[in-house]
């Protein structure tokens, strides 16, 4: 266990806000990627323990006796300003993580939800989730290299989005891509504030 | 296997908490920033305790960050946070937006001109 960190870990002592938003999608999808390309330290990676809710879909052969199951969270983190910092947790999208998603939406301010057009349907579920906690959101559709080019209308007809709701396109690699995904999502939140 | 999955074999999670699963108070989002108390003891604390306390010495850190950096599941840091904040060995900033409270248009707008001066 350490006992001191580099001072980069902590968090500023003029820091007098936290801003808690979620970047949600199904496994492989981009998340800890586009965390990891606008956070000033290193994505961390920390696990939460579940009781039964992920027991009838986890494989538990040879562990029978084993009650809980542990699921991994990474986040990472942004000091904007003298005051400000933006947590930005990475969130499986798979309903079974419902009990994960209690804590993680609790004062959250929205979710950017990452989709990939090669398998849009793996991002139905962290839409029901999203929708089911109220959370405002964006949907961001991660380009692989083999990536279909999809009209967006085709995308949002897909994902059944509703006309207010926005969708925009990212690498996920990309510091500069991902901070304009990250603003598309903030700048819909204030516009939400304002209706 | 990792170190940790190791670690974690051997001393089941809530050995660590006495079998507590819950925290002795409900205020602590996974982002209430904390720091220790200056001229509190850690000597006496448990092994997990007292890293936390240590951890906390050097500045603020989230509820997650220590449950990161202390390989220890979120409940868990949850529960030894509560205590040490009970004990007087660590002092909370709440900086969060209270749950069920509007978002604050004032906090967006900061953060949206920040993320755009990145």
């Amino acid at each position: 266990m350490p006992s001191t960190l580099c001072e980069t870990a902590y968090v500023r002592d003029s820091v007098r806000a936290t801003v808690k938003l979620l970047v949600a999608g199904a496994f492989g999808v981009g998340k800890t990627t586009l965390i990891g390309s606008v956070s000033e330290i290193t994505p961390l990676r920390t696990e939460e323990v579940m009781t039964q809710a992920g027991a009838a879909v986890d494989d538990l052969t040879g562990i029978e006796g084993k009650l809980t199951t542990t699921v991994a969270l990474d986040f990472g983190r942004l000091t904007l300003g003298e005051d400000l910092a933006l947590f930005l947790f990475g969130t499986p999208g798979q309903s079974r993580f419902l009990p994960l998603w209690q804590d993680l939406a609790h004062g959250a301010y929205g979710a950017l939800v990452l989709a990939d057009t090669r398998a849009l349907q793996r991002c139905f579920d962290t839409l029901a989730l999203v929708e089911q906690h109220g959370l405002p959101y964006v949907v961001a559709v991660n380009r692989f290299p083999d990536s279909p080019a999809h009209p967006e209308a085709e995308v949002r007809q897909a994902l059944d989005l509703e006309a207010g709701t926005p969708l925009v396109t990212c690498d996920a690699r990309d510091h500069t891509s991902s901070r304009s995904a990250l603003i598309a999502l903030v700048a819909h939140l204030h516009h939400l504030t304002g209706a | 296997m990792s170190p940790v999955s190791r670690r974690r074999d051997l001393v089941r999670p809530y050995v660590v908490t006495g079998g507590r699963a819950r925290p002795s108070r409900n205020t602590l989002d996974l982002v209430t920033l904390l720091t220790a108390v200056p001229g509190r003891p850690a000597a006496a604390l448990g092994p997990e305790a007292r890293a936390m306390v240590e951890l906390c010495r050097g500045g603020y850190l989230a509820v997650v960050d220590l449950a990161a950096h202390l390989a220890l599941p979120l409940s868990v840091t949850r529960v030894l946070i509560a205590d040490l904040l009970d004990s007087g060995h660590l002092a909370a900033r709440n900086t969060h937006r209270p749950a069920g409270t509007p978002a604050d248009r004032d906090t967006l707008e900061r953060l949206l001109d920040a993320l755009h001066a990145l």
